[in-house]
Parts: structure tokens; sequence; C-alpha cells
């Protein structure tokens, strides 16, 4: 039996087979749960082809987590496919392009604010559109993509911000939700080059980063240490962790220099 | 797997006027997919993607960026389906 056997659960942020959140839903399927996945806009085609290659079909719901009707309409949506939910997985993040690349200083409030709402706020937003899917005594586990937010790192500018605030959305959801038994949880992941990492400039700086200082070996291409964390989340097997960030980087945290 | 470069051709032009909207008849062996066919990052992950399905290939990420013209793609999946 796997894992999470017969679990219901709804992954965002599919968009290639390198993302991680395309491996949390490989191997969420291959431990037994029912997968749906969300897309919005242009992405959607892309990821119905993507999902061609899980192990089992896995619908695709329109969710644009910064759009209120998309958010509304996120009960019904999946209850066309599954009838609750127990897990959902945060797999969003975005910067406007001034907003990465060493441009810090000089970043417009209109491009920092969209880094925010889409990379941080959404965590709240999604999480909420969901609540009415999660059953009642059963509660839900909540998990999200993190890159830790506690120093700061070359270029990544105001989307470590984001970051930063998504840790702090995590762990006030997690104060608020805890007497629901709805566990929030992230997992700050290592450099994976994935589509989002593409569009971070200076990402082979991190690559660099991450072969010197981490203790375990990082392999930059390899996705699924970090779904494996966010699948064992999901599971029954970490039943009274909440508010808390598991870091999937080799060990790199815990080191000095 | 051994297809002609015609076939692959003839597909791809399917498969970038599905995806982008771009007519087949302007597709060419020539034709930078950024330049001149207005193909963004996205729809190029999209291309790829399914061509990787229709050629039965895989098209790792690191070569996505060398593959500048049609004809880049066509002789990458010909050989690829070798």
């Amino acid at each position: 039996m796997g894992i999470v056997e017969g679990k219901n659960i709804l992954v965002t942020g599919v968009l290639t087979d390198a993302s991680i959140a395309f491996h949390i839903a490989r191997i969420a399927q291959e431990e037994g749960a029912n997968v749906i996945l969300s897309s919005y806009g242009r992405v959607h085609r892309l990821t119905e082809r993507i999902a061609g290659r899980l192990p089992k079909p896995a619908p695709v719901i329109q969710l644009d987590v910064t759009n209120d009707e998309d958010l509304a309409a996120l009960p019904e949506r999946v209850k066309e496919h599954l009838p609750y939910l127990d897990g959902v997985v945060h797999s969003i993040g975005f910067a406007p392009e001034s907003a990465l690349g060493g441009n810090f200083l000089n970043t417009e409030w209109n491009d920092v604010a969209i880094a925010l709402q889409v990379s941080a706020f959404s965590f709240k937003s999604l999480t909420m559109a969901a609540k009415p899917l999660f059953r009642m005594n059963e509660g839900a586990s909540i998990v999200g993509l993190d890159f830790d937010a506690t120093v700061a790192w070359p270029k990544y500018d105001w989307m470590g911000v984001a970051k930063a605030a998504l840790e702090s959305t995590s762990r006030y959801l997690a104060r608020d939700l805890g007497s629901e038994n709805i566990r929030v949880n992230l997992v700050a992941a290592g450099p994976i080059r994935t589509m989002a990492a593409k569009s971070i400039p200076g990402f082979s700086d991190f690559e660099t980063v991450w072969n010197d200082r981490a203790p375990l070996h990082w392999d930059v291409t390899d996705p699924v240490p970090a779904a494996q964390a966010v699948v064992a989340l999901l599971s029954p097997w970490f039943p009274k962790t909440t508010a808390e960030i598991i870091h999937v980087d080799g060990g790199l945290h815990g080191m000095g220099a | 797997m051994s297809l002609s470069p015609d076939a692959v051709l003839a597909g791809l032009k399917e498969i970038v006027e599905e995806v982008a909207g771009i007519p087949a008849a302007s597709i060419e062996l020539g034709k930078n997919f950024t330049d001149d066919l207005d193909v963004d990052s996205l729809s190029m992950v999209e291309v790829v993607v399914a061509a990787e399905e229709r050629f039965g290939v895989k098209i790792p990420d690191d070569k996505v960026t060398e593959l500048a013209t049609v004809g880049d793609a066509v002789n990458f999946i010909v050989n690829a389906a070798k």
C-alpha cells in the first residue's frame, strides 16, 4: 500500500516534466493517490499534454490563483472529478523581470506587488478556495514549494522577499487552520533546473554555491528528492507537523561556510 | 525508427501551426523560431513537448536552446530517431 493510498490531491504548477510538481503528481499516483492538476491561460494546454506523461490519467482544471472567479469555482471544478480533497500542493511563483536579476534597488512597487500576490498571497487564496473540499474531522495537508528565504541570495531579489512572505503566510495559515486538523508546511528545495529556474537570471550562480557548500551531493537536474518530501508531507506520516519548513537542499541551510 | 527530413518538417509545420498559430506555409527550414516566426519561450516548450510525442524522441532542455531554426529542429529529430 502506498503512503498516500486513496488520498485525493490537487497539484498546481505542472508545466513540463522537469517541474517539481510533475514529479509530485507522479509519485503521489504511484503511492496510490488520485491526482487532479490545475493550470491556467496559455499554460493550460501544455499542462494537459504533460499530464499525458503521468502514470495514470489526471484531469486538468482551470485555476488562476489571482482570479477571484476561478478561486470561487474551484470546489465545483474539483467535484466534477473528485468528491473531496485530502491535500493541496502549491507550486506557484512568479516575479516580473524587473524584480529579479540584480535590479533590487530599482524595482517598482507594482512589480513587487505582482511577485507577492502570485508567489505568497496565493498560498492563502488557494488554501481557502480548497477548504470547502476538505472533510470534517479528516483534516488535510497543504504543502507549498519554497526557496530558503532566511538569507539574501544573488539575483533572487524580490522573489526572495516573496518567499519570505510565503514562509510567514504558511505559519499563519498553520496557526489559523490547526484547529480543523489542517496541516500547512513548506518544502525548501535546493536549486532545480525547471522552467521557473530558467527565468531566473544568474541561476548558474546558485548551482555553483550548492556544489561548493552542500554536504550531500546536489544534482540540479533531479527534482525527485523535493517531490518525495512533498508527498511524504501529504501522507499520514507527519500527523503532528505543521508550520514547518522541510529543507531538501543537500543540507546547505545548516552550513556556515 | 528512422524518420525522413521531409516527414519531420511536415509534422513540425503542423505542430508549430497548432501551437503558435503560424500558417504552415510560412514555416521553412531556414526560419528562426524566435526572430522569424515569433515563437516565444512558452510556445517553444509546447512545440518541443508535442514534437517529442509525435516523433518518439527526447529533446533535452539544454539542446532546446541550440535549436534556433526549423532546420536545426528537423536535423536534431531525424538524428535522435535513428
